[in-house]
């Protein structure tokens, strides 16, 4: 039991870190420049084919660090030419426009690396296992993709709370005019506010690459659960994402670690007749079964109780 | 005023072009599978292989003559968008339907095309299915018009089954599969059968995710690796087997895999990313490197053609190769009229050419199966899956009359 729990936990936390890879870049456009970024799973993506492809000519590391800056140049075309058009026209507008995008990116993907997976390998250099516990291996990939979680929430927060640059952005999105009077170029800011946004995603592309499937497809798979992070972490709460993706992360993997059903608690089913014969199957369900619902069940509820989120810091 | 009669002709030479091969007489085969989102990259694997079949029939002069047209029809894996689609095949004049992937695709295909020739006595549609494969299909609600031209789970099973029972290393079995119907099918001949072919064995797990929506298979390698399993059962396809399979290689989890879809694309991919030569094991209809001379020339021209998905599916070969000899022994191309030639058709299988036939009772084709394992090949086997290097073993074969299993079916004919 201790064993499990133990394995659990630490799949939990290593399975969290990297969903708040992911989902950073998303609460970084979205609390800085106030649009939600529904295109951030296929930039993600992105971010895993270029890693992929530089992977194959210069290395895994050129590919950590070109990957970004490329899908940073990408997102900041995307924002100049066509989200900035659009802002005007409010945040109805801003969604399908990022909405539109995730298929445009989808079907560009599809005709440069076609539908299969590709072949996209852990680098050699943390081809290992970092450390055993109760007979299973844990990769120093994974240790590897952890360590660049934390450094990029810390260094977010640093940036956002405790610099000028910080200060400016987030001065930006509430009042721009008087930004822009003291001497700033507003829509450059938020230019590079979306570049950086994507380019984190694109970090987390190159790497969740190697460790999950790296197809054309994978937006979409990814897409729904980075929302929930958000949400329940409280739109635009950096803090709020990090301790929501942990969350998940456990919640997910505990759940899947227990067979438990309402049967096992209560002894068999009470129902009897017809009632029975349609409810008996929630009954025996089983908690494993359901783990990968919990999440948006979590949604759900936070959205009932508490819509700012864990830590969000108001209803907008 | 110019830019709309530009359009105009536009158009009408769009339709020009698209009419003039497409002459009354040609054997029009509708290729009903997902052309688009998640399961899109097997389903254009299945449209490559049908337009390669056909331009190579074509090229030997067609068929009775008659030149094989493929026509791609998007169901985006799904039963009501499939039926939509065959639909408007019929409107353009498809008689013969060809679709593969997805159980419940299937069976709505399949009541469909059995409902329609009843309602229009004069059409005659026949579905021809290459890997949908819930035995109800050919059990229970069997159809004239339809045949199954891959083993069906239960088919499969028996034939995987027999193999485990001659491996006395085998003690504790764990069964992980996708939670919807094909799925539960497979988890529930797998208990029943081994418990009648190998009562020692146990069976120390058997777990349902749901499908295509997992990311993170460690917790589940995490409880096959708590419940001391050696060995573990799964039917899963596509990203959940390769996700599976990197997650159970990333935590050195130690058991053998035997699956039904390893082979599908992406597979390989997975398994070689997990390092796992000769521990994951397939049964399936065939596999290159069987020294079948006719067999390896047609992997090397389609190989040559298709250089970015080398992936051959024997069960496509097979269904339309037993079309076109019935189509040629009927000299007709109405399905009322060759289906009498498929029912009972002897048949050498593409792989191997080992004695296959299908059977008039269900409709359901039972030929040689392979148990293959996926690791490095021999220096004398040409064929790697995926580029990867690695390529399929055959370690054991059941020769098709080993793997018959009754049927419930009660077939309703026409007439």
């Amino acid at each position: 039991m201790f064993e499990i729990l133990f394995i659990s936990t630490i799949n939990g936390v290593l399975y969290g870190m990297l969903l708040f890879l992911m989902a950073s870049g998303l609460t970084v456009i979205f609390s800085m420049m106030g649009v939600l970024n529904l295109a951030h799973a296929s930039f993600y993506m992105l971010g895993a084919f270029f890693g992929f492809e530089i992977t194959l000519h210069m290395g895994f590391w050129a590919g950590l660090v070109f990957a970004p800056l490329i899908v940073a140049g990408i997102g900041m075309v995307v924002e100049r030419y066509g989200l900035r058009h659009v802002h005007r026209h409010g945040h109805v507008a801003e969604l399908l426009f990022t909405f539109g995008l995730t298929f445009v990116i989808q079907e560009v993907v599809e005709m440069v690396w076609g539908k299969l997976p590709v072949d996209y390998r852990v680098p050699a250099s943390l081809d290992f296992s970092a450390f055993t516990v109760f007979a299973t291996t844990y990769p120093a990939f994974k240790i590897f993709a952890l360590l660049v979680s934390v450094v990029i929430f810390l260094a977010l927060l640093m940036v956002i709370r405790r610099t000028r640059i910080g200060l400016i952005v987030q001065a930006a999105l509430s009042h721009p005019d008087m930004v822009g009077m003291l001497g700033h170029n507003v829509d450059r800011v938020f230019m590079l506010v979306f570049g950086v946004g994507v380019a984190l995603a694109a970090v987390a592309g190159v790497i969740a690459g190697p460790v999950l499937v790296t197809q054309s497809n994978m937006a979409g798979l990814l897409g729904p659960i980075l929302f929930v992070v958000v949400v329940v972490g409280g739109l635009g709460s950096l803090g709020g994402a990090f301790v929501a993706s942990l969350l998940i992360g456990l919640v997910q993997t505990y759940a899947v670690a227990f067979n438990i059903s309402l049967a096992d608690v209560f002894g068999s089913s009470p129902l009897s007749g017809d009632v029975a014969f349609y409810l008996d199957d929630l009954w025996n369900v089983t908690v494993a079964q359901v783990a990968p619902i919990l999440p948006y069940l979590l949604l759900v509820l936070i959205l009932i109780f508490r819509p700012r989120g864990l830590m969000g810091t108001n209803n907008r | 005023m110019k830019k709309l009669v530009a359009s105009t002709v536009l158009a009408l030479s769009v339709i020009g072009a698209s009419v003039v091969p497409a002459a009354a007489d040609n054997i029009k085969i509708g290729y009903v599978d997902p052309l688009s989102g998640g399961a899109a990259s097997i389903g254009q694997i299945g449209l490559n292989q049908l337009n390669f079949i056909a331009d190579t029939a074509n090229k030997n002069g067609g068929i009775n003559g008659e030149q094989v047209e493929v026509i791609g029809y998007d169901n985006q894996i799904n039963p009501q968008t499939s039926l939509v689609q065959v639909q408007k095949a019929i409107d353009e004049g498809v008689r013969i339907i060809i679709q593969g992937n997805g159980s419940s695709v299937g069976s709505a295909i399949e009541g469909f095309v059995a409902k329609y020739n009843r309602r229009n006595p004069d059409a005659h549609i026949v579905y021809l299915n290459y890997g949908a494969i819930d035995p109800v299909m050919t059990n229970d609600n069997c159809s004239y018009w339809h045949f199954g031209f891959d083993a069906n789970t239960n088919v499969k099973m028996a034939a995987l089954t027999n193999f485990i029972k001659q491996r006395a290393e085998i003690k504790k079995v764990y069964l992980i599969n996708q939670d919807y119907s094909f799925g539960h099918a497979v988890a529930d001949t797998a208990v029943s059968m081994l418990k009648e072919k190998r009562p020692d064995i146990e069976i120390v797990g058997n777990e349902f995710h749901p499908l295509v929506k997992i990311t993170d298979f460690s917790p589940y390698i995490a409880k096959i690796k708590a419940s001391g399993a050696d060995t573990v059962i799964t039917s899963n396809w596509g990203q959940d087997f390769s996700l599976l399979i990197k997650a159970a290689g990333q935590s050195g989890l130690d058991v053998n895999w035997y699956t039904y879809y390893a082979g599908a694309a992406g597979g390989p991919t997975a398994i070689k990313q997990a390092d796992m030569a000769g521990r994951v094991f397939q049964i399936n209809e065939g596999i290159s490197n069987l020294g079948y001379e006719p067999a390896e020339n047609t992997a090397r021209e389609y190989g040559a053609r298709y250089k970015d998905a080398p992936v051959l599916f024997p069960r496509i070969f097979n269904t339309t190769a037993m079309l076109f000899k019935a189509i040629e022994a009927a000299g007709s191309q109405d399905p009322a009229d060759f289906i009498p030639k498929l029912e009972g058709m002897k048949y050498a299988s593409f792989s191997a050419g080992g004695d296959s036939f299908m059977r008039k009772d269900d409709h359901q084709l039972f030929q040689p199966l392979y148990i293959s394992s996926f690791g490095p090949l021999a220096s004398d086997k040409a064929f790697d899956e995926e580029h990867t290097g690695w390529g399929w073993n055959k370690v054991g074969e059941i020769a098709a009359k080993d793997t018959v299993v009754p049927t419930t079916c009660k077939m309703k004919r026409p007439g």
